[in-house]
C-alpha cells in the first residue's frame, strides 16, 4: 500500500505539502513539535488513498516526508 | 648535482617567479600592475610548461580568492601584486589566515597612498606585518634585499606556508623587482604528493575504503566559545613563529649606533655604513629579513649592550615602531624617512647616521 | 526516479559496472518492505540527516536536496569540492556531505576557479544567493563563466538579501517592498531587476544555462533536469554550467510559505521566464571550446 511518513521532528509546518497532494489527504495536525511547529499529517483513515506520487516529498523543503509505493501502484513519478 | 653551479642574470621579479617554480608552485593567479608585471608575464609561460595553471584574473580580488581555492586543495599556489592590488586582496587573505590555508603572496611595494606612483616604497609595512585585512591574524613576512634573496625566500616560502598552514608574504619593492643581478638557482623541490593530506580538500570518500567525513575549510565560528578557541589557536601559532626570526647584522659588534633598515633600504644603508666605517665611525647595520616575526629579542639584546639605534625606512615611519617596542627597556630609536616618491641613495643616509651617532 | 543517464559514455562493460555501483550507491531508493512496498522517496545519501536552520517554507532546503540527489545519482560526492557563499546558505556544508571551502561574499566563482585549476579531476560547484552572485560577486561570476571554467554554479534567486534581513537585492522586483526600499523598488532610482540567466547565456565559456523554479512539483522536477544538465556541462568537459532557481523567502517577503509560492508563480516567473537559455550540446556546438589550461601555452605577443 502506498503511504507516506512525516518526520515530526523535521516538519516545520509550512503546509506546502498540503497543497500538492492530488488526493488532498495531508493536513495540519494539532500536534506541536519541539521546535514549536504544528506538524503535517495524513489521518490514518485516509492513508489508503495515497498514490505514492511523491509530490508532497518533492515540495517539502525539509525532507520531512518519506514515500512508500505499493506494489500494484506502479509508476507515477 | 655536483658543484656545477649555474648562474643566471635576472631581475628580482624574475627571481621570485623562478624561486616559486623551483619550489613546486603549480598555480599562479595574477593581475597586471606595475612594478610586478614581470612575475605574471614569466608565469604565464612557465606555469604551463611546468604542467601547472596560470590565470590572469579579472581583478586582484578574484586572484586572491582563486588562491584561497587552490590552497584549500593543498596545491602550492601563488599570487603577486603591488600596493593598490594588495589592498584589494585583503579580504581573501583574512579568510585564508582565518581558515588556515597555505599560500604565497608577493607584494612589490610601490608609492602610496592612493594611486601614488610606480616607484619603490616601504609604505605597506604596517599592512604587511599587522595582518592587513579585518580581524586578528598575522602573515609570515619575508623581506628580500637582493635578487638572490628574493629567489631563496620565495623558494622557502612555500615550505613555510605549508608547515604553518598560513599565507606567507614576500614584501619587496620596485628596486628589488627591477634590479638585474646574478643568482644561483637551487635544485628544484620534489613536492610530496601527500602534502597537506590530513586537511586538504580532494573530495570526501563517503563510503568504502578511506571513508571519512567531509571536510570544511572555513572561518565562520558561531558556536559558543568556538571563535575564541580559533583565535587562541592562531595566536599560539604566531607565538611559535618567534623562533624563525631571521636577520643580517653588519659591523654591529663594536658599533655605538646600529642602523635598522629592511629590504632595498637595508641594502643601501649597508653601503652607507660601510663608507662611514672606512671613515672610522662606529656604526653598524641590523637588517630584519623576517618582518613578522620581528627580531625583537635580538634588538633588545643590542640595546642592553648600550647601543643606540637609527631606523631608516622608505615611508613615514612604520618599522620604527617595532624597533622602539623592541628596545624600549634600554633605549629608543631615531628615525630617518625617505618619503615615498623620492629615491633613496647611500649619500643621503650618511648625514642622518652621523647626526644620530653624535647625539648622546 | 531519474537514473540511467548518469553513466558516462564509455565501453559497455564499464557502463554496466557503473550501473551496478549506482544501485549500491542509493540503497534507500531500492528499499522494499515486508509487504513489497518500495521506498521511492527519502533523504539523499549526500545530505546530512539533521534539521536545517532555514525558516519554514524556505526553498534553500529544496535546492540543497536537488544538489544532493544529483551528487548521489551521478556518483559525484567523493570527488566533489564545493565553494559555499555568504548568505542564508552559508552553512551549506552542514547539510551537504561534500568537502567545502567557505568563500568570501560573492567570490565563490573565483574560489571555485582556483579549486578546479588546482584539481581539474574534481567536480566543483558553487552555491550562491542573488545578493552574493548578482551584486557583490558580479565580476567573479561573469568572468568565471566567460573563461568557461569547468564548474557548475547553483544560483538561488529569492529577490532579497535573506541573511541580513531582507534588504533590496539586484533582483528585487519593481514595486517590491524591502527594508531598504520601503516604498517599493523604483526603476528610476534603483534600476530594473537583473536577469542573470539571460546575461550568463551570452558569455562565451558557458555550455549550459537555464532558469528553473522551486514553486511547484512540476517546476521542481524540471529544475532538477536543468541542474543535471548544468552538472553534466562540467562532467563531460563542455564548459561552464549555470542553473538559476527562483526561490521563496517567506520570512523577508513577510508572507506565509503558501503565499510565497504563489508569489513566485504569479510575479516572479512572468519577469524571470523559465527555460533553457543556452545548451551547447543541443546546439551541436560543443567541442569547439578550448579547455582552460590547454590554451594557456600561448602566452601571446608582448
Ligand atoms: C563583504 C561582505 N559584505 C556584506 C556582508 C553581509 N552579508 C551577509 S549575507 C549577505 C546577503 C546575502 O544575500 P543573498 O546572497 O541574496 O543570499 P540569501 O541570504 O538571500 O540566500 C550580506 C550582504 C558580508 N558577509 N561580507
Ligand atoms: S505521495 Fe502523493 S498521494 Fe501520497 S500523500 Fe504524498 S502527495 Fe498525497
Ligand atoms: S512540506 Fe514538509 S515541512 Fe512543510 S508541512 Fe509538509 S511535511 Fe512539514
Ligand atoms: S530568511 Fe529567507 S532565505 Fe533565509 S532562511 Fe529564512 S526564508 Fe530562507
Ligand atoms: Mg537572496
Amino acid at each position: 500500500m502506498s503511504r507516506i511518513t512525516v518526520s515530526e521532528e523535521r516538519c516545520k509546518g509550512c503546509l506546502l505539502c498540503t497543497l500538492v497532494c492530488p488526493v488532498t489527504i495531508i493536513r495540519q495536525s494539532e500536534r506541536i513539535n519541539q521546535h514549536g511547529y504544528k506538524v503535517a499529517e495524513v489521518p490514518a483513515d485516509d492513508m489508503a488513498k495515497c498514490t505514492g506520487c511523491a509530490s508532497c516529498a518533492t515540495i517539502c523543503p525539509d525532507v520531512a516526508i518519506e514515500v512508500w509505493r505499493g506494489k500494484k501502484a506502479k509508476k507515477a513519478a | 648535482m655536483a658543484d656545477k653551479k649555474e648562474r643566471l642574470f635576472v631581475k628580482g621579479n624574475e627571481a621570485i617567479a623562478m624561486g616559486a617554480l623551483a619550489a613546486g608552485c603549480k598555480c599562479f593567479f595574477g593581475y597586471p600592475i606595475t612594478p610586478q608585471n614581470d612575475i605574471p608575464e614569466f608565469m604565464s609561460k612557465a606555469m604551463v610548461e611546468a604542467g601547472g595553471e596560470f590565470v590572469q584574473a579579472e581583478s586582484e580580488v578574484a586572484a586572491a580568492n582563486m588562491l584561497l581555492g587552490a590552497g584549500a586543495c593543498g596545491i602550492r599556489a601563488m599570487t603577486s601584486s603591488s600596493s593598490p592590488g594588495m589592498s584589494l586582496k585583503q579580504e581573501a587573505i583574512s579568510y585564508m589566515a582565518g581558515s588556515e590555508v597555505p599560500a604565497v603572496i608577493v607584494n612589490m611595494n610601490r608609492g602610496g597612498p592612493g594611486l601614488g606612483d610606480i616607484g619603490p616604497s616601504q609604505g605597506d609595512y604596517f599592512q604587511s606585518t599587522r595582518g592587513g585585512g579585518h580581524g586578528d591574524y598575522r602573515l609570515l613576512v619575508l623581506a628580500p634585499s637582493s635578487a638572490q634573496e628574493a629567489y631563496d625566500m620565495t623558494f622557502d616560502a612555500f615550505d613555510l606556508a605549508f608547515a604553518s598552514r598560513n599565507p606567507v608574504l614576500i614584501l619587496g619593492d620596485a628596486i628589488i623587482g627591477q634590479m638585474k643581478e646574478p643568482i644561483t638557482p637551487r635544485e628544484p623541490k620534489k613536492v610530496d604528493p601527500n602534502e597537506g593530506a590530513d586537511w586538504r580538500l580532494i573530495g570526501a570518500p563517503v563510503k568504502g575504503k578511506g571513508k571519512r567525513a567531509h571536510r570544511v575549510i572555513k572561518s565562520l565560528f558561531l558556536m559558543d566559545g568556538e571563535l575564541a578557541g580559533q583565535n587562541m589557536k592562531l595566536q599560539a601559532k604566531y607565538d611559535a613563529w618567534k623562533k624563525m626570526v631571521d636577520f643580517e647584522t653588519f659591523q654591529v659588534k663594536d658599533a655605538e649606533l646600529v642602523v635598522v633598515a629592511f629590504g632595498s633600504i637595508g641594502r643601501i644603508a649597508k653601503n652607507a655604513v660601510r663608507s662611514l666605517r672606512a671613515k672610522g665611525k662606529k656604526v653598524g647595520l641590523f637588517r630584519p629579513k623576517t618582518l613578522y616575526p620581528f627580531p625583537e629579542k635580538q634588538l633588545e639584546k643590542l640595546a642592553k649592550e648600550g647601543k643606540r639605534f637609527l631606523t631608516i625606512e622608505h615611508n613615514l615611519g612604520q618599522m620604527v615602531e617595532d624597533v622602539r617596542l623592541s628596545v624600549r627597556k634600554y633605549g629608543d630609536s631615531d628615525l630617518f624617512c625617505v618619503y615615498p616618491g623620492n629615491m633613496p641613495s647611500p649619500d643621503d643616509f650618511e648625514a642622518p647616521i652621523l647626526k644620530a651617532l653624535g647625539r648622546k | 526516479m531519474t537514473k540511467a543517464k548518469t553513466a558516462p559514455k564509455a565501453a559497455p562493460k564499464a557502463a554496466a559496472k557503473t550501473a551496478v555501483k549506482a544501485a549500491k550507491a542509493a540503497p534507500a531508493v531500492k528499499s522494499v518492505d515486508a509487504s513489497g512496498d518500495e521506498l521511492v522517496f527519502t533523504r539523499p545519501e549526500a545530505m546530512v540527516d539533521r534539521a536545517t536552520h532555514y525558516c519554514p517554507g524556505c526553498h534553500h532546503g529544496i535546492a540543497h536536496r536537488l544538489v544532493a540527489e544529483l551528487l548521489d545519482e551521478m556518483e559525484l560526492t567523493d570527488k566533489t569540492i564545493a565553494a559555499s557563499s555568504i548568505g542564508c546558505s552559508v552553512f551549506l556544508y552542514n547539510y551537504i556531505k561534500a568537502d567545502t571551502v567557505e568563500s568570501p561574499h560573492g567570490r565563490a566563482p573565483a574560489v571555485a576557479t582556483g579549486i578546479k585549476r588546482a584539481r581539474p579531476d574534481k567536480f566543483v560547484f558553487t552555491y550562491q544567493g542573488d545578493g552574493d552572485l548578482a551584486s557583490i560577486g558580479m565580476a567573479e561570476i561573469m568572468h568565471a563563466a566567460n573563461r568557461g571554467e569547468r564548474i557548475t554554479v547553483v544560483f538561488v534567486n529569492n529577490t532579497v538579501y535573506g541573511m541580513t534581513g531582507g534588504q533590496m537585492a539586484p533582483t528585487t522586483l519593481i514595486g517590491q517592498r524591502t527594508t531598504t526600499c520601503p516604498g517599493g523598488r523604483c526603476k528610476d532610482r534603483e534600476g530594473a531587476p537583473i536577469r542573470m540567466a539571460e546575461i550568463i547565456a551570452q558569455l562565451g565559456g558557458v555550455a549550459f544555462c537555464a532558469r528553473g523554479s522551486l514553486d511547484s512539483v512540476k517546476n521542481i522536477r524540471q529544475a532538477k533536469k536543468y541542474m543535471r544538465k548544468a552538472f553534466e556541462a562540467q562532467t563531460t568537459g563542455q564548459g561552464f554550467g549555470f542553473i538559476e532557481l527562483l526561490a521563496g523567502c517567506p520570512t523577508n517577503w513577510r508572507m506565509t510559505p503558501v503565499a510565497a509560492n504563489k508569489r513566485i508563480t504569479d510575479e516572479m516567473i512572468p519577469y524571470f521566464p523559465l527555460g533553457v537559455y543556452k545548451d551547447l550540446e543541443a546546439d551541436g556546438t560543443c567541442g569547439s571550446m578550448i579547455a582552460p589550461g590547454a590554451a594557456g601555452g600561448e602566452a601571446g605577443g608582448k
